[in-house]
């Protein structure tokens, strides 16, 4: 007897109620909307920071970008956009991805790669500041 | 995957016209959905021209004349014929509604008649509704008291009973859960919006004494958390209800209760 069939033969309530809730999720929902709080303003800055780069030689571009108050929004930035960008597509990998071992995948490659585009800029954004 | 298409045998094909009655001179086009689990064949559109003259002015009133007149066959479910039960909830020109409160004349051109969406049909407009069912059955729609029982009723202030209006009136038709996206990709773990509005009318109820434990039970990131506020669900209630709201409400509350 295939997978179908046997599960064809537990009651709806019996497959509805499942393995039970998880009792988590509001952090995931919570993080993702004060995040997009943050973003709102922390992208404006990093609108206006662009706009300051325009048309500067390659000196006066490490200049702004290593100054404190600038680097510090530029941390934040990328803080804040590398964690809600994990948050976000967690959420639409968990949506739409139903075959357990490539959901595994997509959500371990989806960590890895947030984690990686976060570090690297940031690890940009500190060897401008501290010129090494 | 999520799929995007239909399965092969699930494709629907031309089906039969029938004629025109005899002497009808105002007459309504019906293209209706067919799928019959006995004969082996993929889901068809039968097209079918209603007297008007002989008819009432719902789509109700048509496919029951249909019944009646052309094909006794056609299959679907109705019984109060005045949007009270939800029986004859199905997908009329595009959106999911009852068929006994929707106006004909309201669709313009041929009126296109399917079963709600995402559901698998028993026959023609029938859909299996059981996961449906059993999702309303898991969030224990019923009074939960641990307090000895009163003696006469359990009390409630009339400002407590008006926070239950826009929630006792839905009649679980599921022309929202079966509109929202999310319920037609995660329908076996996100208990959609029929259910969670439900969910949400007993937590608000001030005469439950089960409301923590009724929102441990939907703290999940499928059964709540599947809800993007798409707002499908509110569009389609044939109540003008808004299941959304609901949701985010229950979520308001598990937010509440963490800070």
């Amino acid at each position: 007897m295939n997978d179908h069939h046997a599960k064809q033969m537990r009651t709806p309530l019996r497959q509805v109620r499942g393995l039970g809730s998880a009792r988590s999720g509001t952090t995931h929902f919570w993080h993702q909307r004060v995040t997009s709080v943050a973003l709102l303003s922390l992208t404006i800055a990093f609108v206006v920071i662009v706009v300051m780069l325009l048309g500067r030689n390659h000196a006066a571009a490490v200049q702004i970008l290593g100054s404190p108050l600038v680097a510090i929004l530029m941390l934040l930035f990328i803080f804040t956009t590398a964690y809600h960008m994990w948050l976000g597509m967690q959420e639409i990998i968990v949506d739409y991805v139903h075959d357990d071992a490539l959901k595994l995948f997509t959500l371990i490659s989806n960590t890895f790669f947030c984690a990686a585009v976060g570090l690297a800029c940031t690890y940009a954004i500190l060897k401008l500041s501290f010129g090494v | 995957m999520a799929e995007f298409s239909l399965p092969k045998n699930s494709k629907v094909t031309e089906g039969k016209s029938w004629p025109s009655p005899m002497g009808a001179a105002d007459v309504t086009e019906f293209r209706v959905y067919r799928w019959n689990p006995d004969d082996g064949q993929n889901p068809r559109l039968d097209t079918y021209y209603v007297d008007r003259r002989e008819c009432g002015p719902m789509v109700l009133d048509a496919l029951i004349w249909i019944k009646n007149h052309v094909d006794p066959t056609l299959t679907f479910r109705r019984s109060c014929r005045e949007g009270v039960c939800g029986s004859c909830s199905m997908n009329i020109d595009g959106t999911n509604t009852l068929a006994c409160t929707k106006h004909m004349d309201d669709v313009k051109g041929a009126v296109k008649v399917y079963p709600l969406p995402h559901q698998p049909v028993v026959k023609d407009l029938v859909p299996d509704l059981s996961n449906f069912y059993a999702q309303y059955a898991s969030i224990q729609p019923w009074l939960k008291t641990d307090s000895p029982t009163p003696q006469g009723e359990w009390r409630q202030s009339k400002t407590d009973r008006d926070k239950l209006d826009g929630l006792y009136e839905c009649i679980l038709c599921a022309c929202c859960s079966t509109a929202c996206p999310s319920y037609w990709w995660n329908s076996d773990r996100f208990l959609g919006p029929a259910a969670l509005l439900q969910a949400n009318r007993w937590i608000k109820d001030s005469r439950d004494e089960a409301t923590g434990e009724r929102l441990d039970n939907l703290e999940d990131p499928f059964r709540l958390y599947r809800c993007h506020t798409i707002m499908n669900c509110a569009k389609a209630c044939p109540k003008g209800l808004n299941p959304a709201k609901e949701i985010a409400e229950i979520k308001k509350n598990m937010v509440d209760r963490q800070l």
